[in-house]
Formats: C-alpha cells, sequence, structure tokens
C-alpha cells in the first residue's frame, strides 16, 4: 500500500476520533428535548447507511430490502423481550445473528441475479416479510407489539426519564459502523468488495471468490442494521410491521449514502448529517399542513443532489483534493 | 370450493392481468429503448388518474370518452419528464445505474408531494361513470365491465404497438436506437428525438391504463405506490425491455394474484405474486422472455 493511502487512513481515523468526541459533547449544549431526538435519528440513520453501505457501496450489490433486516432486529428483541423476559441485549446480538444467517440463505439465490432483477428482489423479499408479520398472530399481527416498561436502566435498555442514554448508545452505534468500514476498506474483503463492484468477471479470474464475498458483506450489512432496529424498537417502545419493516426504511437506508457518496467512508455520516436534519424539519415547520410541501422540497432536493453530484457530496471535497495532489 | 367459483376468479385474474400489462408495458418499452428503469411510473398511473378524474368532474366527459385525451396528456409528460430530468441524469459518468434509480425515485416523491398540494390527500371516486359498477354475465361467470373494457383496451394497445413498432418509421427508429444508439445519429436520426418520443409513449400507455382504472378504483396521491411494485414484478417477469413479455407477466401477475386468493387470506395475496417473481428469476435470471 502506498504512502498516501495509509496516511489517509490515519487521517480519517483521527478525524473520526475527534468528531465522536465533540458529537459526545453535544448533550450539554443541547437541552431541547426535540433537538435531541433529531439528533439521536440522524446517528441511527448514519449509522443504518454505513451498514447498507457495505453491501451496496462497496459490493455494488444494490439492496432496496434492508427494511427486512431491520424489522428482524427489531422484532427478535421484543418478542424475546415481551414472550420470554429475554433482556433487549441479548436479543439485539440474536437479531444480528438472525438476520445475518436469512441474509446468506437469500444471497445464495439472489446473488446470482443481475442489476434490476438484484433490486427488485430485495424490494420483493422485504415486502412478503412486511406481509407475513402483518398476519402473523402470535408477533402481534398488524397492531404491533407494546413494550411493556421494566425499568429505568442500562441493564433493560429502558430509559424514562431521559433521552441521552439513547443518544449515546446511538453515537456508540454510528461509531462502531463506520470502524468497521474503516477496517474493512484496508481488508481484504475491502479489496475484494471493489473488485467485485468494478468487474465481477474479471476479479472471479483474478481469483477473487466473488460469491463468498459478497456472502460476507451481506452478513456484515443485514447484522449491523438487525442492531439498529433493536435499537429503535428499544427508542420508540412500540413497533408494528409498518413502522419497522416499512419500504420507506430500506429507502431512507440509502438515501444518506447515495447524497453522500456511495461507497465511499464519510459519504453515509455526511448524507445523514444533512438528510435527516432536514426532513424532519420540514416535516414538523412545514409539513403540518399535510399539504405535501415537505415531500416536494425533499423530492427536489434528492433529484438535484442525484443529478448535480452523481458521487456525492463528499466529491466536493476529493475534488478540491485531487487538484491539489496533481499540482 | 366449486368449480364455478376457480373459474369466477381466473377470469377476473385474466381481466385485471390485462391490466397489469398494459400499466406495466410502458416501463418495458422504456428500459428496452435506454436500459433505464423509471421509478416514477407509478405516479405517472396516478396522474393519469386524477386528469380522468378532473376531465369528468369538470367536463362531465365519460373516462371512457377522455382515455385518448388522458393518454395524450401523459405523452406530454413523458416527453417533459425526459428531457427535464432523465436525459441529464444519462450523462452521469459514475455511478450511473445509482442516478438513474434516485433521480427518478426522486421525481416520484415531489410528483406526490405535488398531487397532495394541488388534490389534497383525500380518496376520491368518479360516480356514475358509464361503465362503472356494471357487470356482465357469460355462462354464469360474472364479469365486471369496466375490468372487460380495460381487458380489451389493454389487447387493442398490445397490437396497435405491435404494428407501430414493426411497420412505421418511428417504430424502426426506436428498434435502431435500442440496438445501437451510436449508430443511428450517424443515418441522421436525433437520439434524443427518438428517447423523448419513447418516454412519451410509455407514458401514454400507462396513461390509457390510468384512465379506465379511474372508473373502478379510488384516487390519492399514493395510489401509484401499490401498482408500481406490481408493474416492476410484471416486466421483471417478462424479461426486462421485452415489450410482450410485458403483456404475458401481466397475464401470469393476474392469475397467480386471483389463484392466491382462492387459498389465502386476501390480505396476502400479494405473496403469491413476488413468490413467482422469485421462483423465475431463480431459475431464469433474466426473466421469462429475456437474452439469456
Amino acid at each position: 500500500m502506498d504512502k498516501n493511502f495509509a496516511a489517509r487512513r490515519r487521517r480519517d481515523l483521527i478525524i473520526a476520533a475527534v468528531l465522536a468526541g465533540l458529537a459526545a459533547l453535544a448533550p450539554v449544549f443541547v437541552r431541547d428535548v426535540y433537538v435531541q431526538n433529531i439528533l439521536i435519528l440522524t446517528l441511527m440513520y448514519a449509522a443504518l447507511s454505513q451498514s447498507w453501505n457495505i453491501l451496496s457501496g462497496y459490493c455494488g450489490q444494490i439492496s432496496l430490502g434492508h427494511a427486512l433486516y431491520f424489522g428482524i432486529g427489531a422484532y427478535t428483541t421484543e418478542l424475546l423481550f415481551t414472550k420470554f423476559g429475554v433482556l433487549p441485549w441479548f436479543g439485539m446480538l440474536a437479531g444480528g445473528v438472525i438476520a445475518a444467517l436469512i441474509a446468506m440463505g437469500l444471497g445464495y439465490p439472489f446473488f446470482r441475479l443481475r442489476g434490476h432483477y438484484f433490486v427488485i428482489a430485495t424490494i420483493v423479499i422485504a415486502e412478503i416479510g412486511l406481509l407475513l408479520f402483518q398476519n402473523w398472530e402470535w408477533a402481534g399481527a398488524a397492531m404491533g407489539i407494546t413494550i411493556p416498561v421494566r425499568g429505568d436502566s442500562w441493564l433493560k435498555f429502558q430509559f424514562l426519564r431521559s433521552k441521552l442514554p439513547y443518544f449515546y448508545f446511538a453515537l456508540a452505534l454510528c461509531c462502531l459502523a463506520w470502524f468497521v468500514t474503516w477496517w474493512l476498506e484496508d481488508s481484504k474483503w475491502g479489496f475484494w468488495w471493489r473488485a467485485v463492484k468494478d468487474n465481477p468477471e474479471a476479479a472471479e479470474s483474478l481469483g477473487v471468490v466473488v460469491f463468498n464475498s459478497k456472502m460476507g458483506a451481506a452478513a456484515v450489512s443485514a447484522f449491523l442494521v438487525a442492531v439498529g432496529g433493536a435499537f429503535y424498537a428499544q427508542f420508540l417502545a412500540y413497533i408494528d410491521p409498518e413502522s419497522v419493516m416499512g419500504f420507506q426504511f430500506s429507502l431512507l437506508m440509502a438515501l444518506p449514502a447515495v447524497l453522500g457518496g456511495i461507497g465511499t467512508l464519510w459519504g453515509p455520516v455526511l448524507g445523514a448529517a444533512i438528510l435527516i436534519p432536514m426532513t424532519e424539519l420540514t416535516r414538523s415547520y412545514i409539513g403540518g399542513s399535510g399539504r405535501g410541501v415537505d415531500l416536494i422540497v425533499y423530492g427536489a432536493l434528492i433529484v438535484a443532489i442525484s443529478l448535480a453530484l452523481p458521487q456525492g457530496l463528499v466529491s466536493l471535497f476529493s475534488r478540491s483534493k485531487a487538484k491539489g495532489a496533481t499540482r | 370450493m366449486t368449480a364455478q367459483a376457480i373459474i369466477q376468479s381466473l377470469a377476473s385474474g385474466l381481466l385485471m392481468g390485462l391490466l397489469y400489462g398494459l400499466i406495466a408495458v410502458g416501463l418495458a418499452l422504456i428500459f428496452g429503448l435506454m436500459d433505464v428503469v423509471n421509478f416514477a411510473h407509478g405516479e405517472f398511473l396516478m396522474i393519469a388518474m386524477y386528469v380522468s378524474f378532473f376531465l369528468f368532474t369538470f367536463f362531465a366527459i365519460d373516462p371512457l370518452l377522455s382515455a385518448p385525451l388522458v393518454a395524450a396528456a401523459l405523452f406530454v409528460l413523458g416527453a417533459v419528464v425526459y428531457l427535464l430530468v432523465v436525459r441529464f441524469a444519462m450523462r452521469a459518468k459514475a455511478n450511473a445505474g445509482m442516478v438513474q434509480i434516485f433521480s427518478t425515485f426522486g421525481l416520484a416523491i415531489v410528483m406526490r408531494g405535488l398531487a397532495q398540494f394541488f388534490f389534497t390527500p383525500d380518496y376520491r371516486s368518479i360516480p356514475h361513470s358509464w361503465a362503472g359498477g356494471k357487470t356482465i354475465s357469460v355462462a354464469g361467470i360474472f364479469l365486471p365491465e369496466p375490468q372487460l373494457i380495460g381487458a380489451l383496451v389493454a389487447i387493442a394497445a398490445f397490437a396497435g404497438l405491435y404494428f407501430f413498432i414493426h411497420r412505421t418509421d418511428f417504430g424502426r427508429a426506436l428498434e435502431a436506437t435500442r440496438e445501437d444508439p451510436g449508430a443511428v445519429a450517424l443515418v441522421g436520426i436525433d437520439k434524443n428525438r427518438v428517447f423523448a418520443l419513447g418516454w412519451g409513449l410509455g407514458a401514454a400507455l400507462v396513461g390509457l391504463a390510468g384512465a379506465i382504472m379511474a372508473v373502478f378504483f379510488y384516487i390519492y396521491p399514493d395510489v401509484g405506490a401499490s401498482f408500481a411494485l406490481i408493474a416492476y414484478v410484471t416486466v421483471a417477469l417478462g424479461g426486462f425491455g421485452s415489450v410482450f413479455g410485458a403483456f404475458a407477466g401481466g397475464i401470469i401477475v393476474g392469475l397467480v394474484e386471483a389463484t392466491t386468493a382462492l387459498v389465502l387470506p386476501p390480505s396476502l395475496k400479494s405473496v403469491g405474486i413476488y413468490a413467482v417473481y422469485l421462483l423465475v428469476v431463480f431459475i431464469r435470471p433474466r426473466g421469462l422472455f429475456g437474452q439469456m
């Protein structure tokens, strides 16, 4: 590896540590619960998008069905918690493992599909999951599950008085997803994925085990998204199929990465930091009229950014840097 | 379950399937022409239904009469969308597939927002149209008139499209452009013009479907979303880009949906469609009539 790459990776790690430190201090200044809520959601979507980016960005397998894993994380945690009294921490791990196993089970037939056939298959499988959960009586069917109050502690992962513990968990999850991406970027897997994305046939001929490397990306990506789902369920204290497995989650996981820069280390974080507060603010300030102005603004932004900056907002930074490097 | 009930539901499945084919064919046409999936296709359908609704409400033109007007309006919309958005999405050098998906997806969200803004989220319907609510009985099988007319229009539209693609100059230009957009420029065909007309034609076809659906379906800003997924599945089943694959795909989807509704609770009727899609692409990864 050339020196520039190693230096860039060290610099990325330092920037991430500084940003995480600053974010950890944010609650000292932000006392408003509404704003805290937006920060928590922003961190959560940054983490989800970062995880989505591993499969869809780095490995190039565009999934619009990650809501399935999000919902599985949420449902595994809450079914274990409400029916068997299992602590959410174990439920979270179980949900992650189940999601990873399902991702690999689905990957077996799915990864033979190319392009739009793959994308549609991912949408369709998440819709099937949604419909099955809506009709599964034991899991609460369309009514969902209300999570009972069992305490106010880290042990139970329930907090009634303050939102701050949720904030710190979301921050930790975001850091974890970022760090996993950072670490994988320079691993054998990272290079394989980029090779698979650019040209699967050429990668195969050079000895990359294309199929296994897609499976690995799917498992890591699904595991992290399911952990996010478990967090979201505890945070909301109520889940139903539409509100944890609906198509909008698949979209909201993909959009930050797309806007920020798909297949890049910083894209998802940057995209989420702009998109999620904007979504929440337009919804509460101009969306209240119920007249769709928030949708118009939001959709127009997606069109504008995807047309003007196909490589995402991070390309604004790297472009100026690349110029400097050539001189 | 009697044989009568099975035939009844297969018959209505077939009618609905032909209409699904008509909804999906515009998507297949555009994909075949330029390898772009229009993620705002469902919103084209929604706009068509509203156009039909307003022509009825303000000018008392029956949806069946106004269908050509709706198709013409959608032709303009499709061409404008190509010229204003898709043309630029095609120029992306990096992440081309991603740019196409999300620029048309963003457009879909804008169109839904505009519909909510101008038409409100209320559910609307067209009361007392000529065909609405009537049924025809053939050998003990009841066929709802709007769906029957829709199926006939779909067959006529497919026949017309076949003639159009194979017998007219524009159809030949369309075929040539899909084969090799670079080469057609050499013989003096403006690629952009063909693409714009292709988008217009694709939108006009879904406009025709929307005009008929307005007779028997509620009209609201999100109505496109539920049909869009079915349209993608229909097109993929037939093989992306294959216009007549969409016709066959539509019939299959309609029959599978009707059969599923016989054996599973109605809320699960879409599961059958999705399962068949997965099954087909696992066996034939490029759909039934796609090039392997």
